[in-house]
């Protein structure tokens, strides 16, 4: 990678607060590079794959944390196991495709250097030369040598790995509330993947979780929301934000009164119009939860989003992928017990969501817009004091303090 | 419509027409090419292989391929984009009474308002066409990109 810039030598400091952001962070290798190891590799637990995708001993299915490449297994006696996507000899993916099923094991492709579904070195291909000759070392032990395995936990069927040994436990890291709201949006029923997409973000990976984290801009970035009351500040709902600050969540409850709508009368913002639909049907979704809460989104820190938009239901997996792209991997999910009228629901309001989004398509470009905005301003600030100056939930959702949060948490991380 | 060179005809000429509308940024007559109870789809190869049902797109009725094109025009923030469409020859693959499937590939160019152009999305189109007369009618349309990975966003239809 190139070095970009003077500001790499001598980069401002950061200022004192939460509600300063300088642009560098967005912008530089070292900083990439620190991310990679104190944050993906650090003491936080990383989204891998739905339990469902290795539902079978054998089954294994390929990720990443941040850089890093992954592979999820399930072993012969059921457990999940998670283990680098290198190969302990000289560093070759050990898996190519994304998934698999039935494997007793794994070989890598360049030496035939073999795995057991545990992520343990069990064999070298000629180990012992050919006719007493070559080979390797007497002294060389296969128990030496692995790719690094992670901590893996699940719940609710997600399953969450971590490279720290030293990470809190799953649920002490997303703590009780965070916990209840991921567990809320699956209620115990078995997911069902209805799709896969990834989006390829013109930006650095902070910038969209800004965006996911900012229930500022939802109503007034993306007109769908607004118009159709699936979203508007006004509406009943709350920021909820850790203790750590990296997690949060931001709900809503539709409220069909008149209340709120004179509020955005009065600011002139571009998203009170009087657009209409020819076939509202994708806006009749269905009561799925008895607390009448119509949109959730949660973020787990670092790179992590569960989403409920009415009835369409994803998780979102950000994966770093250099300091001005992101790819952004979309798993729209429904249940096993959907009826066919609720699934037809799910795939009418996936047209909600994604890459082709009627409410987030924006968000595949505005990350874009402020990477190319701030880019000859390294030194610059962004402004973050809506609704504050701290990183507490609050019941208005005028306010950037998750956004707040999330710098908190990153910066405790980084020692920044 | 008696020979399936009319028809093959019929339908190379409804998919350039279609693609045309697309790329000259006539998107207020991109519902006429549909039936009333059409279907449009945008998907991938590899969705399709799994055996997915979701869709990046998903447009059941005439009306809510009206309502994509009137999202586009007054609701969505997207850069000035416009596409540029290379179709293949059409395929026809079955015909059963007056319904007619075919497959056609495409390779769509999107040029950006900075003139940067790149190769966006290659794949085919999934069509399932109604004769009628001389003309035919498209009812089903299932676009199956090559590749699940889109960048930055998908606005226009491909």
């Amino acid at each position: 990678m190139v070095a970009k810039g003077p500001a790499e030598a001598t980069p401002s400091p950061w200022p004192e607060g939460l509600t300063r952001v300088p642009y560098w962070v967005f912008q530089r290798d070292d900083i990439y590079a620190q991310e990679q190891k104190r944050i993906f590799q650090g003491p936080s637990w990383s989204f891998l794959c739905l339990e469902s995708d290795v539902e079978n001993s054998g089954d294994w299915r390929t990720t990443f944390v941040g850089d890093a490449p992954v592979v999820v297994t399930r072993n012969a006696a059921g457990d999940i196991h998670a283990f680098e996507n290198r190969c302990a000899h000289r560093g070759s993916l050990i898996c190519l495709d994304e998934k698999g099923r039935k494997a007793q094991g794994f070989s890598c492709v360049y030496h035939a250097w073999t795995y057991n579904l545990e992520g343990d070195l069990t064999g070298v291909a000629f180990q012992k030369g050919i006719k007493g000759k070559g080979g390797m070392p007497p002294d060389f032990r296969v128990s030496d040598h692995g790719p690094r395995k992670l901590r893996v936990e699940t719940i609710s069927g997600l399953v969450y790995g971590t490279f720290c040994a030293d990470a809190l436990s799953l649920p002490d890291y997303l703590g009780q509330e965070i916990t209840s709201r991921i567990a809320r949006v699956f209620a115990g029923r078995k997911p069902v993947v209805l799709g896969r997409f990834t989006q390829a973000l013109p930006n650095n990976w902070k910038l969209y979780i800004e965006n996911v984290k900012d229930s500022y801009h939802a109503s007034i970035l993306h007109l769908f929301f607004t118009t159709f009351e699936l979203n508007r500040l006004s509406q009943k709902g709350a920021i909820i934000v850790d203790e750590s600050g990296g997690h949060h969540v931001s709900y809503s409850a539709i409220d069909r009164g008149p209340t709120g709508n004179a509020d955005y009368s009065a600011q002139k913002i571009r998203s009170d119009s009087d657009y209409k639909l020819a076939d509202p049907s994708l806006l009749h979704g269905f009561d799925e939860y008895p607390d009448g809460v119509t949109l959730q989104i949660l973020t787990v820190f670092p790179a992590m989003v569960v989403q409920q938009i009415q009835n369409a239901i994803a998780i979102r997996q950000v994966i770093p992928r250099g300091p001005d792209q992101t790819d952004l991997n979309w798993i729209y999910l429904g249940f096993d017990d959907d009826t066919p009228e609720q699934r037809m629901m799910r795939l009418k309001q996936a047209n909600l969501v994604g890459p082709a989004g009627y409410i987030s398509m924006e968000d595949g470009c505005v990350g874009g817009f402020v990477q190319r905005g701030s880019a000859g301003a390294p030194d610059e600030r962004s402004v973050i004091e809506m609704g504050g100056k701290t990183a507490e939930g609050s019941e208005s959702r005028v306010t950037e303090a998750s956004i707040r949060g999330f710098w908190k948490a990153y910066r405790a991380q980084m020692g920044i | 419509m008696t020979s399936l060179q009319d028809l093959w005809f019929a339908i190379a000429q409804a998919q350039a027409a279609h693609a045309r509308c697309l790329d000259d940024d006539r998107l207020e007559e991109w519902p006429d090419f549909f039936a009333d109870d059409c279907l449009y789809r945008v998907t991938s190869a590899d969705n399709v292989r799994d055996g997915y049902e979701a869709s990046l797109i998903f447009l059941n009725s005439k009306g809510m391929v009206r309502d994509r094109v009137s999202a586009l025009r007054t609701a969505n923030i997207y850069e000035r984009q416009a596409y540029r469409h290379l179709l293949g020859q059409p395929s026809i693959l079955s015909t059963e009474g007056d319904k007619v499937s075919t497959e056609t590939s495409f390779v769509v160019a999107r040029i950006m308002r900075d003139g940067k152009t790149d190769l966006f999305a290659t794949g085919r189109y999934l069509d399932t066409w109604r004769r009628a007369g001389d003309s035919v009618e498209l009812m089903a349309r299932v676009v199956v990109c090559d590749s699940s990975r889109i960048d930055t966003l998908l606005a226009l239809p491909l």
